[in-house]
């Protein structure tokens, strides 16, 4: 209740009715706006606070994209290399079985975010390689081809089948996943990086790396709940966690003032929250790991693994949703 | 080849808002969301998928004690927005389809029977302009009535306009005459207004020039406009050395640590 309502009772003697005067003359006051409230059109603040720039239409199929394409394609990354240093046939087996499904739901995804089939075709007339989106594409019809090849190529062997052509899509088919899948993963950096969204084109050198390692994260810890315990995984792991840590850092100390939707609000909560599950988490579980019993070490792997693949999901959110809001925070 | 280009005059306009009205009549564009923010008269906001046209009505701030005929009374400054048809176009060369193409009058020329609906183009233009529609799915911008600048008929805004603010032809020509008008206001003792045409920045000039009255960022416009694909070389190289990078990482954890366990 404001002092004039509680002083209203006694009004009698000129005193007090010029005591109240004063008062209701400071209350006043107080409600004269030192700056207008309103929206008006300046050079600071544009054409009446309205945003120069337009909002991503991106729904909830691109970020999801995001973090399968990452996973995917470090995922037959560590196929390819498992194979080559002569790893445990059921992590190989694993590795491409995940490219493989990353190389079914990207188009999927893609293709319910353009809302017809026939639409995701018309991506395939031109190849332009000033369009990361269009260079994208082809990286995923390449990484596609290369993950089906090895995994039926795999199948066939397993079955005895056509030897010959098993061991060429097999052996073909990893070398081509491996070449794809390093670009695939990362090149979603330069895709939303070259735009002219400040808070990703501000970003644009640090995007591929992050999202390269964010996605090796989450294929490490797929692979090992997948019930792989290769140590090459944990260390891989480990440097992703150490990788995230650096950036969330990085992250953290920018002080160029078209960063803050990666400090302030909710997307900077949800930067922060996929960074610590993908960065500081793991690497404390991990390290921790290296200093126990094989059981207990074992169970806190688990746990990292459950933390990365969770960060880099959030991550990928977490990107967008700054986009978003960078976009309507941009002036001219 | 024809450099067609649109000199949009603030200082002539009016707000009637013809060009609005006969954009969507000839291109047969959508009625848009409609709706009073209580910013002035504008009723559109901003340039979208089915305004091609927009009146900006930028509202002077009332000074306390000024009214009348006083000189420094509240004024409007009204200016008919439109697609800045750039010299490099972020939004053409982001295009994964081929859907947005250069046109024979130097115009950027959507073709939505090509376009698919990515989206990408509206994150590549630096003056947010590009728009997808939300029902059609497909993204749309000004044409340039392109269709009638190849019956060697005028823009439908430019025909339409009262006052001449929007004024159609070739652009070394609209740039001459823009600058004339800046003397002919300057003599009337207006002197601050300005041309707004971008030519040293990243876009290189655009294809739509104007005239404003005070600040420009005021009205949206942007000083330096950049494309995004100035930024690929950067992103680029970085996706090479982080591949590079997790490459060796990966070659060596496992041979390093690949038979033995832990």
């Amino acid at each position: 209740m404001s002092d004039i309502a509680r002083s209203r009772p006694r009004v009698s003697g000129e005193l007090e009715r010029e005591q109240r005067l004063t008062l209701i003359q400071r209350e006043a006051a107080a409600l004269v706006p030192s700056e207008p409230r309103v929206a008006i059109a300046s050079a600071e603040r544009g054409y009446y606070e309205l945003p120069l720039l337009k909002e991503p239409t991106w729904t909830w199929e691109i970020p999801l994209y995001l973090f399968i394409g990452g996973a995917a394609g470090t995922a037959s990354v560590i196929a390819g290399i498992a194979r080559l240093t002569g790893a445990s046939p059921k992590l190989v087996r694993d590795a491409r079985r995940i490219s493989f499904a990353g190389a079914v739901l990207s188009p999927t995804l893609l293709i319910s975010d353009l809302g017809r089939p026939e639409r995701f075709l018309a991506m395939l007339r031109v190849f332009k390689p000033q369009s990361p989106m269009s260079m994208g594409v082809w990286i995923l019809m390449g990484f596609s081809a290369a993950t089906t090849a090895a995994n039926v190529g795999a199948w066939l062997r397993e079955r005895s089948m056509f030897p010959g052509l098993a061991a060429l899509l097999e052996g073909g088919g990893d070398v081509a996943a491996l070449a794809f899948g390093l670009p695939f993963a990362s090149y979603t950096g330069v895709l939303i990086g070259a735009t002219v969204i400040p808070v990703w084109n501000c970003n644009v050198a640090l995007l591929p790396p992050h999202f390269l390692v964010s996605g090796l994260g989450a294929s490490v810890g797929m692979l090992e709940l997948a019930g792989n315990d290769a140590p090459a995984l944990h260390w891989l792991g480990l440097g992703a966690a150490a990788v995230e840590t650096a950036v969330g850092v990085e992250i953290e100390r920018e002080k160029n003032p078209s960063q803050a939707p990666l400090k302030r609000g909710s997307s900077g909560w949800l930067i922060r929250l996929g960074g610590v599950l993908s960065g500081p988490i793991p690497l404390a579980l991990r390290t921790a790991s290296l200093f126990m019993k094989p059981k207990r070490a074992a169970k806190l792997r688990k746990y990292a693994a459950v933390s990365a693949v969770v960060g880099s999901a959030i991550t990928r959110v977490a990107w967008i949703h700054a986009g978003q809001v960078s976009a309507r925070q941009s002036r001219p | 080849m024809k450099t067609s280009a649109f000199l949009t005059d603030s200082t002539l306009c009016i707000g009637c808002k013809a060009c609005e009205v006969a954009c969507k009549e000839w291109n047969d564009v959508p009625p848009d969301f409609v709706e009073w923010r209580g910013l002035s008269y504008d009723n559109t906001w901003a340039l979208s998928a089915r305004t091609w046209r927009h009146v900006m009505f930028v509202e002077g701030i009332p000074e306390v004690g000024k009214g009348g005929n006083d000189p420094a009374t509240m004024g409007w400054g009204l200016l008919s927005d439109v697609c800045k048809h750039c010299e490099v176009a972020g939004c053409l060369e982001a295009c994964p389809t081929g859907a947005l193409v250069r046109t024979e009058f130097e115009s950027v020329y959507l073709q939505p029977d090509i376009c698919n609906g990515c989206g990408y183009c509206v994150v590549s233009c630096p003056f947010g302009v590009v728009a997808k529609d939300a029902d059609d799915g497909r993204a749309f911008k000004c044409t340039f009535c392109y269709d009638r600048q190849k019956a060697d008929l005028q823009p439908a805004c430019a025909k339409v306009c009262p006052t001449q603010s929007i004024q159609f032809g070739e652009l070394d020509q609209l740039r001459e005459r823009a600058r004339e008008r800046i003397g002919q206001l300057k003599d009337r003792g207006i002197h601050d207004a300005s041309i707004w045409d971008p030519v040293d920045t990243g876009v290189a000039g655009t294809h739509a020039i104007f005239i404003v009255r005070g600040e420009q960022k005021a009205y949206n416009l942007p000083p330096n406009p950049e494309v995004p694909t100035t930024y690929l070389r950067s992103g680029w190289t970085s996706v090479a050395v982080a591949a590079g990078a997790m490459l060796v990482g990966t070659l060596i954890a496992f041979l390093g640590a690949g038979g033995r366990k832990l």
